[in-house]
């Protein structure tokens, strides 16, 4: 199953992201946004970061997620290429994150993501899983 | 097929109306500014229904509004305006600032004609691109305590011109004389002081630009003379924001915000139009971080003119004297101001929010400094880094966009379409054929930002001259850019 793909936005960039479960779609949207961000390929990990939030509801869940992700990009200059989800409910995530520091990576940078936005965000049930689209602003 | 077939009607050569009949909850008209050859491209994408969005805002007044370089924002459209009475419950939407809060553009003139350029451009580029920190996770050279810092984000240019970033009259032409009162350090959280540390005098990136111009055409002899400008004259035009510390400040409140919804009953098609009554507890709240945020990038852009002044005295040897390195002024096109206007005979607070829309206060206006008072608010509005940026003056029957005009040439194509078209070319290259010195950071950042991703500038400010809410002063061309 592909992960994710980008969809049209005029300003920004809009990322359609898929998965299986729900796990899987929130790993993949994390991946999808780091995607966006730097060049991954063959990146290994050397940093692991446990990450543990609440939100209100699914789509909120979703948003605090990512922006906690970016929020540790651009303050402790990690790049994150790796997430595995140990726990989610519509309203608590736990997960394991790898990364590796911005340091001599700089040159992989492609993209500053300001914030994600909440722009019809919405959830969708698919019939081999689920999938979201989401507006990063850039 | 276009995206969007909702209904236009014309009112007139520039001006379309979406009935409020259109949506049910919308509780004004839409206005789209624009020419007819501009309603496919305006079809093209979602913008037009967000212009009917932001009619569901409490309290909106007259009408949601849209500028001709009008495209899909997230939220509020990009080129939006809409104003709301604040003494009627009017709501407050950290959507309608945007992320980038105070994203807006300087203007500064020199005593340099194009042909001292000639032999130097490129030094002048690469020196521009080499001592201005531009790109992805940049550093500024303003390191300062949290202390520091709260008091930079009260005084917003004057702390920066305090410290030796500048001269003081520059202040007297930047909008709010760069700090607008009633910003709350207390409202900005940790989180956002964390992202804003380090990034004072940093460009950013995406579509923050540095460039060297040359004035190209003059429209109005007699405002060009009163700013000392005429043709062949070389200009610096900046274009940046608050950095981490806006985006950030945006982020907490559009999520708090979210709660405001529900608390005041308030029903908006979009979970990024989410607001709050500006009178609330988190109206107030928003506006003070907001106005933080909005000094944060006042500073900002003190600090990096004062490091391009830095590097023409290096790369010319010349003093400040002869450089003559004046600020025309200095706006913002993405905020909410609280300001006053007549409605109905009635004098009426309003919050007027600009997402992507420039201010333009007309000849005489209050808030004005003494020397535009003549001649009304300069408006700086940039194009794309291969045709022609503007400088336009305020007037009068701006009233009706409650003195608010365009913001730039408005993108056009997405940034992946734009990558895929420019495949296989080489836009520093195409650009260098026309004359322009490109220096970019980011490995895709030339080929997003290319000219075609971009509409005509000069088809926008024509309908905003045409429409006449805003008047045409000078025309610049791009001689050298620095993209982060």
């Amino acid at each position: 199953m592909k992960r994710y793909e980008q969809f049209p936005h005029t300003a920004d960039i809009g990322i359609r992201v898929y998965g299986s479960d729900l796990k899987e779609l929130f790993e993949n949207a994390a991946f999808a946004m780091f995607d966006v961000i730097a060049d991954l390929e063959g990146l290994k990990g050397s940093i692991e970061q446990d990450i543990e939030l609440n939100a209100p509801n699914r789509e909120e869940l979703l948003v605090s997620w990512l922006d906690e992700l970016l929020y540790n990009f651009y303050t402790k200059q990690i790049i994150f290429f790796k997430f595995e989800i140990a726990e989610l409910t519509n309203d608590h995530i736990k997960a394991k994150t790898f990364g590796r520091p911005v340091g001599s990576n700089r040159n992989r940078l492609k993209a500053e993501i300001k914030a994600i936005t909440y722009h019809n965000l919405k959830i969708e049930k698919t019939d081999d899983g689920f999938k979201v689209e989401i507006v990063l602003d850039v | 097929m276009p995206v969007w077939d909702g209904p236009l009607e014309k009112i007139d050569e520039y001006r379309w109306r979406i009935p409020k009949s259109y949506k049910s909850g919308m509780r004004v008209d839409g206005i789209i500014y624009a020419g007819e050859k501009m309603l496919k491209d305006i079809r093209s994408d979602k913008a037009a229904e967000q212009v009917a969005n932001v009619a569901f805002l409490p309290g909106i007044v007259k009408h949601s509004l849209a500028m001709p370089d009008i495209h899909w924002g997230y939220g509020f459209p990009i080129g939006g305006v809409a104003a709301t009475d604040v003494e009627a419950g009017g709501a407050i939407s950290p959507g309608g600032v945007g992320f980038d809060i105070n994203c807006g553009v300087r203007l500064v003139r020199t005593n340099l004609r194009e042909e001292d350029l000639r032999t130097r451009l490129k030094d002048l580029v690469y020196a521009l691109y080499n001592d201005i920190p531009a790109g992805v996770g940049s550093k500024g050279d303003i390191r300062i305590s949290e202390a520091e810092e709260r008091k930079l984000l009260v005084e917003g240019a004057k702390w920066v011109v305090d410290h030796g970033y500048g001269r003081a009259e520059d202040l007297d032409c930047t909008e709010e004389r760069g700090a607008i009162k009633g910003a709350d350090p207390d409202k900005v959280s940790m989180r956002a002081y964390e992202r804003g540390k380090n990034q004072s005098g940093t460009l950013g990136s995406g579509n923050h630009f540095l460039e060297v111009q040359v004035i190209d055409t003059i429209y109005d002899e007699a405002d060009a003379g009163a700013l000392g400008l005429e043709k062949g004259q070389v200009m610096l035009m900046i274009h940046s924001g608050s950095r981490g510390l806006g985006y950030q400040v945006c982020d907490d409140y559009s999520k708090g915000m979210i709660r405001c919804l529900s608390k005041y009953g308030i029903d908006v098609p979009d979970r990024q139009l989410a607001c709050a009554p500006v009178n609330s507890d988190e109206g107030k709240a928003y506006l003070g971080a907001m106005k933080c945020a909005a000094n944060y990038a006042w500073a900002n852009r003190q600090c990096l003119m004062h490091l391009a002044r830095n590097v023409f005295e290096k790369v010319f040897h010349m003093g400040p004297k002869d450089l003559g390195m004046d600020l025309i002024y200095d706006v913002a096109h993405n905020i909410a101001k609280i300001e006053k206007y007549n409605i109905d005979g009635r004098e009426r607070t309003l919050c007027v929010h600009r997402k992507g829309a420039t201010r333009a206060f007309p000849p005489g206006h209050p808030d004005l400094p003494e020397k535009y008072k003549k001649i009304g608010q300069p408006v700086i509005i940039p194009g794309d880094m291969g045709r022609n940026s503007y400088l336009l003056v305020g007037t009068n029957k701006a009233e009706e966009t409650f003195y608010s005009t365009c913001h730039g040439a408005g993108r056009l194509l997405s940034r992946s379409a734009a990558i895929k078209i420019s495949r296989g070319r080489s836009i520093s290259r195409e650009l260098e054929n026309k004359g322009i010195i490109v220096k970019s950071s980011g490995r895709e950042t030339l080929a997003e930002e290319m000219p075609e991703a971009y509409k005509d500038v000069n088809e926008v400010v024509g309908v905003v001259q045409g429409a006449g809410i805003s008047k045409r002063v000078c025309r610049m061309k791009p001689l050298g850019v620095i993209k982060g």
